[in-house]
C-alpha cells in the first residue's frame, strides 16, 4: 500500500501550491482596502464633526473636561437650538449646589388625596412631551393597610379620595446609595453635594440600565424628541434639570433644582392643594423637614434595599 | 395658580370688596397665591349658597426682610371683615347680590335654643357640618359680624386662625412647622418670603371637610397604555 502510494505521488504534481503572483496582489490590495476602511472609521468622528453644529458640540461628545468658557458656549448653543427647534426664547442656567444644603422631601399620606395636581405641575415645569403626558411623578392608589407597591394603581380616574384607598405619590427618591448611578456605564449620572441625583443628557447614551436598576421606577426614557408648543415651553431652565431633553436619553426628577437651588420650593409642592408636600434642607435644625422627621411617624419606600432615600412619607 | 384667569368667583368677590389701597396698587403676582383656584375642580358641591370671605389683606409693597434680620418673613394669608352671603339670583343688571349676616341679625334677637335644622327656613340652601357646633359657638351673638373665642372674648376675622386653633391644636402645631396647610414661595427665607394659607383657604368654616376632587391629569403609563396617541413608554 505504501509503495503504491509513493508510486502515485512520484510524478511531479502541477497542483502543488505555487503562489500565484496575481493572487498575492489581490490579497495585498484586500488588506490595503481594509486598512483604509479602518482608518476611515477611526477618523470618522472628524468627518462627522463637520456635520455638527459647532466645535463645542463635537468636543462635548469626545472626552474633554469643559472649562467655564466652554460651558458658557455649550449653554449658548443649547439655547440657540431650543430657539431653532421650538421657537422659544429660553434661559439655561448652570445651577450648582448651595453649600451646606442637603435636600429632603416628605409627603403626608394622611392628607394626600390623589388629585394629581403635582403630576401636572411637574409635566409643565419640566418641559415634558405634551402628547405622552410625561411626568416624573406617579401617584399610586393603594389599598388602605397595604404597602404592596405592586398592587398600586396609577391609572385611577374620577373623584378622589375613594373609600378604602390611600394615595402614594412616587418620584425619584434621590437615594444616598443610588443603584441607578452604580450601573451607568458612561458615568452620565451622579449624585451631587446637595443630594440630587442628576443626568447629563448630552453624555447619556440611552442604554437604560439605570431605568432598570431603579427600584422606584422613577426614571423615564425619551422615546422621541419632546413636542411642546412654543408658548408652553418653560423658559426658566437649567442644564441638569428641565432643559428640553434630546430623544434617546434618560431623564428624572431633580427636585426642580432650577428652582430649589435658587431658594424656591419645587413645582409639585407649590401645586399641591392639600399641603401634603414638605421640602427643605435637612442640615438646618430649624427647618420644617427636621421637625417632621423628629415628630412624625416617618418611613421610606423599600427600606430593605438599602438605597437610603432622601424622600420620606409620614402619617398624622 | 397665579394666572388671573383662574381666579374663582369667591376670590374675585373678595377682591371686589378690597380696600382702595389694594386696588390702586397692583401687587406682584407672586403674592397671596391662594390654593383656592385648585378647588375650582371640586368634584361636587351640595352647597347652593356660597359665602364669600372678607376682603383679602393685601400688601401694597413687596415683602421685605424685617429690619435687623437677614431673613424674609413667612406671610400668612388673612381676610379682613365679615364674610358675605352671596345671593342665589343676580339682579336685572346681572350684578350678583351679597348681604352681610348683620343685615338681618342686627334687628333680630338671637335665640340660643335654635338648632341648625330649625333655622333652615331662613337660611335656605345653607349647609352646616362642623361637628356639634352651633352658630354662636364662633359668632358673637350681640355682634353678628364678629367672632368670639371660647371664653367669650371677641376676635377679629383677620385673627380667625387663633379661634380655629382652640379645638384643632394638633393641626395648629403641625401648621407652624409646615406639616399642615401647604406653602408657596421660598424654602430658603434668606432669599425670599414664603406664603402660607389661612385655615379658611382650604376649609370652609361651615363645612370644613376638605372637598373631594376630580383627577384632571394622568400620565400615560406604559404598562397599561391603550391610547395610540402616546408612545410605548
Amino acid at each position: 500500500m505504501a509503495n503504491s502510494n509513493s508510486a502515485q505521488n512520484t510524478p511531479a504534481s502541477p497542483e502543488l501550491p505555487v503562489v500565484n503572483p496575481t493572487r498575492r496582489k489581490a490579497v495585498k490590495a484586500g488588506f490595503a482596502t481594509l486598512g483604509l476602511a479602518a482608518f476611515a472609521a477611526a477618523i470618522s468622528p472628524l468627518r462627522s464633526a463637520a456635520k455638527q453644529t459647532s466645535a463645542q458640540a463635537f468636543f462635548q461628545n469626545h472626552y474633554r473636561e469643559l472649562s467655564a468658557e466652554d460651558k458658557r458656549k455649550v449653554i449658548a448653543r443649547l439655547e440657540a437650538e431650543t430657539k431653532e427647534k421650538y421657537g422659544a426664547e429660553v434661559h439655561i442656567a448652570d445651577d450648582r449646589p448651595i453649600p451646606g444644603t442637603k435636600f429632603v422631601y416628605a409627603i403626608n399620606l394622611s392628607v394626600c388625596n390623589g388629585n394629581g395636581n403635582c403630576v401636572k405641575a411637574c409635566h409643565e415645569e419640566n418641559n415634558h412631551d405634551r402628547a405622552t403626558h410625561q411626568s416624573y411623578i406617579r401617584v399610586l392608589e393603594m389599598d388602605k393597610g397595604s404597602m404592596e407597591l405592586g398592587n398600586g394603581d396609577s391609572e385611577y380616574q374620577g373623584v378622589v379620595p375613594k373609600d378604602g384607598k390611600f394615595y402614594l405619590p412616587v418620584q425619584c427618591q434621590q437615594c444616598d446609595e443610588p443603584p441607578c448611578v452604580d450601573v451607568c456605564p458612561v458615568k452620565a449620572t451622579w449624585k451631587e453635594e446637595d443630594g440630587i441625583v442628576v443626568i447629563d443628557y448630552n453624555w447619556c447614551i440611552g442604554c437604560r440600565y439605570c431605568e432598570a436598576a431603579c427600584p422606584y421606577h422613577a426614571r423615564r426614557f425619551n422615546w422621541k424628541q419632546p413636542e411642546i408648543p412654543a408658548e408652553e415651553v418653560n423658559p426658566d431652565q437649567s442644564y441638569l434639570s428641565n432643559r428640553i431633553r434630546p430623544a434617546g436619553v434618560v431623564e428624572k426628577c431633580t427636585y426642580c433644582l432650577h428652582r430649589t437651588r435658587r431658594g424656591k420650593l419645587p413645582a409639585c409642592l407649590e401645586a399641591c392643594p392639600t399641603g401634603a408636600r414638605v421640602f427643605g434642607n435637612i442640615l438646618d435644625p430649624e427647618s420644617n423637614i427636621r421637625w417632621i422627621l423628629e415628630n412624625k411617624r416617618v418611613y421610606v419606600l423599600k427600606e430593605e434595599l438599602g438605597t437610603k432615600p432622601a424622600f420620606f412619607y409620614y402619617f398624622d | 395658580m397665579s394666572d388671573p384667569e383662574s381666579v374663582t368667583p369667591d376670590q374675585a368677590a373678595a377682591w371686589d370688596q378690597g380696600s382702595t389701597e389694594a386696588e390702586s396698587n397692583p401687587e406682584p403676582e407672586l403674592f397671596f397665591v391662594s390654593h383656592e383656584s385648585d378647588q375650582g375642580e371640586q368634584a361636587s358641591s351640595e352647597r347652593s349658597v356660597s359665602i364669600a370671605k372678607g376682603s383679602r389683606i393685601a400688601s401694597a409693597v413687596p415683602i421685605q426682610k424685617a429690619p435687623g434680620s437677614d431673613r424674609y418673613p413667612v406671610v400668612i394669608q388673612r381676610y379682613e371683615g365679615a364674610p358675605m352671603i352671596r345671593l342665589q339670583a343676580d339682579d336685572p343688571l346681572q350684578r350678583q347680590g351679597q348681604v352681610a349676616c348683620s343685615t338681618c341679625h342686627s334687628v333680630r334677637k338671637p335665640n340660643l335654643k335654635n338648632t341648625v335644622a330649625q333655622l333652615d327656613q331662613f337660611h335656605q340652601g345653607f349647609s352646616f357640618a362642623h361637628g356639634q357646633l352651633t352658630c354662636y359657638a364662633c359668632h358673637k351673638a350681640q355682634q353678628p359680624d364678629a367672632l368670639r373665642l371660647a371664653d367669650g372674648q371677641p376676635v377679629a376675622y383677620r385673627e380667625v386662625m387663633s379661634m380655629c386653633s382652640q379645638c384643632h391644636s394638633q393641626q395648629a402645631i403641625a401648621y407652624q412647622h409646615g406639616a399642615h396647610g401647604g406653602m408657596n414661595g421660598f424654602w430658603d427665607l434668606s432669599r425670599g418670603p414664603q406664603f402660607k394659607n389661612n385655615c379658611v383657604d382650604c376649609h370652609d368654616p361651615h363645612v370644613p371637610k376638605y372637598p373631594s376632587m376630580k383627577v384632571q391629569f394622568k400620565p400615560h403609563d406604559r404598562f397599561l397604555q391603550t391610547n395610540d396617541q402616546s408612545s410605548d413608554h
